[in-house]
C-alpha cells in the first residue's frame, strides 16, 4: 500500500514537535536555575558562602546575610510538617480505611481543594481572621501552659512564627495526604484481613500491616509537603510580621527566605541588595531541587504508578 | 473491607477481659482521632471559604466589577483592571502552555522509550516543585530586568507554572488509553502521528482538557510570580500586554498591605471573586473528567 505525502511526513513531523517540547521542559529547568544564579553572581562574589551564616541584613550598610531567614524558613517548615504530616496520615488513614464508602469521595475531594485556595488568600484570612484568634486565646493558653520552654515565653504579637506555621500546615496538608491515601491504597487487601482474621482491631491491622508496608510512601510524601512549606512566599509574608533579628519566641515576627524575598525586592534600593535577594533565592531553589528530587525518588522507588506532581488529576 | 470490621474485635478473649478492653479502647481512640483529622481538614475549608464569602459579599457590586480604585481619599470604586488583567494574564498563559503540555504528554506516552519518558516525568516534577517565588525572580531576571514588567513577562511566568501541571495531567491519561484500542488502529494500518491525532487524543480529551484546567486554577491565584513581572501598573483597565497588567492576586496582596478598612473590605470583594472563580474551574475540571472517564477504563 503506498502512502500519501502526509503519512510520510506525519510521523517525523509529530515525533520531532513532542521531542522538541519536552527538550524545552528540561532546558527550561537549566534556564531557570542559571538565570537565578546569575543574578545571584554579584553577591556571591562580594560575600561569597559566608552569606549563608552571617545574620547581619543591613540595605543602608549593605551588608547582607542570610542565617536569619534561613532559620526562620527552617523553623516554619520543619514545625508545619510536624502538626501536617501527622494529621496527612491520619486523614489518609479515614479515607482509605475508616470512612464509609459514599462519603469517600466528597471528603477526598474536599481535602483537595483545601490546596486550590490561593496563598493570597490564605494570607489575607490568616492576618485578619486567624492571627487575632491565636492572639486572644491560643497564645496565651499555650504560654500559661508551657511557658517555662524558652519557646513559647515570648511576648504574643498579632504576626509571627506561628500563624505562619500554621498557614503552611494548612497547605502542606492536601499534599501529603493526597500522597499518603494513594500509598495506602496500593496496601494489597488479604495482608490486612489476614491481619483481621487473626484477631488484631482495626488500628492493630493499620499499625502492622498497613504502616510498615506504606513506610518509604510516607516519608515520601511528607518530605514532598517540606517542599511545598519551604518555598511559600506570599501567605508567609503576609502573616510573618518581617524582622531582621532570629529569636526563639514562637509568638513573635520572624522571616523567612522566600517571604524577605517578596517584601523586598521590589523595594530594592541597590544592586548589591537586589542580587542577595536572589542569591537567597538561589539558595532556596537549591534546597527545593534537591528536596524534591529526593521525595520523588522515594515515591517512585516504592510506588513506580503514583504520580507526585500534586494538583494534578489522578 | 467491612466498615464493622472494627467493631467485631477477635471473639471470646482468651486471656482476659482488661486486656481485650484497652485493645479495643486503643481502636477507638485511634478510629477517633483519624476522624477527627478528616473532620478539622474540611472544617478548615468551610471557615476560610465562609470567612471570604461573609466578608466579602458586601463589596461585590455592578461598581465593585466594573470601576477602578477611587482616587486618594474616596470611597468605591473597583477592581476592574485586575480583573481583566488576570483574564489576559491568564489567557496568555494558557496559550503558551497548554499546546506545549499536551505535546510533551504525547512524547512521555507514546514516542519515548521508558527511560527517557521517565526521565521527562521526573524533571516536569521537579519543575512543578519549583518555588513560584523563585519563578518570579527567574522571569524577572530573563524577561524585565533592564527593561520593564510587562504582561508578557507575567503570562510566561505563569506558563512556567502551568506546563507541568498540564503535561503531567496529559500523561496520566494518556497512559490510561486502553492498549487494545491503540494496537488495533496501528494493526489496521492507520500510521502512528494519525492513531495520536484521531484515536488516542479524542478518547484522552476530557482528562486532557481537565488538567488544562486544573492548571489554570491553579495559577489564576498565583500572587508571587507575578509580583516581580507584573505588578506596577495603572489604575485602568488596560489590555495591552506590552506593559504591566494589574491582577487580582496582586491586587489583594497590595490592599491588604494598605491601612484602611475600606481597603480590606475590597480586598475580601476580591478574594471572594478569586475563590469563586477558582472553586468553580475544579468542579468544571472534576465534572468534565468524570464523565469522560466513563470513555477509557480507569487502571483503579
Amino acid at each position: 500500500m503506498r502512502r500519501g505525502l502526509t503519512d510520510r511526513i506525519g510521523d517525523p513531523t509529530l515525533r520531532s514537535l513532542t521531542t522538541l517540547a519536552s527538550l524545552a521542559a528540561v532546558a527550561l529547568l537549566v534556564l531557570i536555575v542559571y538565570k537565578v544564579f546569575d543574578q545571584a553572581g554579584e553577591a556571591f562574589s562580594h560575600f561569597g558562602l559566608s552569606f549563608v551564616w552571617e545574620s547581619e541584613w543591613n540595605p543602608v550598610t549593605k551588608q547582607f546575610g542570610a542565617a536569619d531567614f534561613l532559620y526562620g524558613t527552617a523553623v516554619t517548615t520543619f514545625a508545619a510538617i510536624l502538626i501536617a504530616a501527622p494529621m496527612s496520615i491520619a486523614i489518609a488513614l479515614f479515607l482509605t480505611e475508616l470512612a464509609p464508602r459514599q462519603i469517600r469521595r466528597p471528603v477526598g475531594v474536599l481535602v483537595e481543594l483545601l490546596a486550590a485556595i490561593p496563598s493570597v488568600v490564605l494570607g489575607l484570612w490568616g492576618i485578619i481572621v486567624l492571627s487575632p484568634v491565636l492572639l486572644k486565646t491560643i497564645e496565651p493558653a499555650l504560654k500559661s501552659a508551657l511557658g517555662w520552654i524558652p519557646l513559647f515565653s515570648g511576648e504574643a504579637s498579632p504576626v509571627g512564627l506561628l500563624p505562619a506555621i500554621l498557614i503552611l500546615t494548612i497547605m502542606a496538608v492536601p499534599i501529603i495526604s493526597a500522597v499518603t491515601r494513594e500509598v495506602f491504597e496500593t496496601v494489597p487487601g488479604d495482608l490486612k484481613e489476614g491481619a483481621l482474621a487473626l484477631g488484631a482491631t482495626r488500628w492493630e491491622m493499620v499499625k502492622m500491616v498497613v504502616l510498615p508496608y506504606s513506610r518509604t510512601g510516607i516519608v515520601g510524601a511528607t518530605i514532598l509537603g517540606l517542599g511545598r512549606a519551604l518555598g511559600e512566599a506570599i501567605a508567609v509574608t503576609m502573616v510573618i510580621g518581617h524582622t531582621e533579628h532570629i529569636s526563639a519566641n514562637l509568638f513573635g515576627p520572624a522571616d523567612t527566605a522566600a517571604s524577605r524575598i517578596a517584601s523586598e525586592y521590589l523595594g530594592a534600593t541597590s544592586s548589591l541588595q537586589i542580587s542577595s535577594l536572589a542569591y537567597l533565592a538561589a539558595i532556596l531553589l537549591v534546597l527545593a531541587l534537591v528536596v524534591n528530587m529526593i521525595a520523588r525518588l522515594i515515591v517512585r522507588r516504592a510506588h513506580p504508578k503514583i504520580p507526585t506532581t500534586p494538583g494534578i488529576l489522578r | 473491607m467491612s466498615a464493622t470490621a472494627g467493631q467485631m474485635g477477635p471473639g471470646p478473649a482468651l486471656r482476659g477481659d482488661g486486656r481485650l478492653r484497652r485493645r479495643r479502647l486503643v481502636n477507638r481512640l485511634m478510629e477517633i482521632s483519624a476522624s477527627i483529622a478528616a473532620l478539622v481538614a474540611v472544617a478548615v475549608l468551610a471557615i476560610v471559604i465562609i470567612s471570604v464569602a461573609s466578608k466579602g459579599i458586601s463589596s461585590i457590586s455592578i461598581e465593585f466589577l466594573t470601576k477602578n480604585a477611587p482616587l486618594f481619599g474616596q470611597s468605591g470604586g473597583g477592581i476592574a483592571n485586575a480583573i481583566v488583567g488576570t483574564l489576559i494574564l491568564v489567557a496568555l498563559a494558557t496559550v503558551m502552555a497548554v499546546p506545549v503540555g499536551i505535546l510533551i504528554g504525547i512524547y512521555t506516552s507514546e514516542f519515548a522509550g521508558a527511560r527517557l519518558a521517565s526521565l521527562v516525568r521526573f524533571v516536569l516534577d521537579i519543575l512543578n516543585g519549583v518555588p513560584t517565588i523563585v519563578t518570579g525572580i527567574f522571569v524577572f531576571g530573563l524577561l524585565v530586568a533592564g527593561k520593564a514588567q510587562s504582561g508578557w513577562a507575567g503570562a510566561f511566568a505563569l506558563a512556567v507554572i502551568m506546563l507541568p501541571i498540564v503535561a503531567r495531567s496529559a500523561h496520566e491519561v494518556l497512559a490510561l488509553v486502553p492498549k487494545a484500542m491503540k494496537e488495533s488502529a496501528l494493526a489496521l494500518g492507520v500510521t502512528r502521528w494519525k492513531m495520536v491525532l484521531r484515536i488516542v487524543l479524542p478518547t484522552a480529551a476530557g482528562g486532557i482538557i481537565t488538567g488544562a484546567l486544573l492548571g489554570v486554577a491553579r495559577v489564576a491565584g498565583e500572587t508571587a510570580p507575578l509580583l516581580f513581572t507584573s505588578s506596577i501598573f495603572a489604575n485602568e483597565v488596560s489590555t495591552k500586554p506590552g506593559g504591566a497588567l494589574a491582577s487580582i492576586p496582586v491586587k489583594i496582596f497590595s490592599l491588604t498591605e494598605e491601612p484602611s478598612p475600606s481597603a480590606h473590605s475590597q480586598a475580601w470583594g476580591a478574594a471572594l471573586l478569586l475563590i469563586f472563580f477558582i472553586l468553580l474551574l475544579n468542579v468544571l475540571a472534576r465534572a468534565i473528567y468524570a464523565r469522560s472517564s466513563r470513555r477509557t477504563t480507569r487502571a483503579r
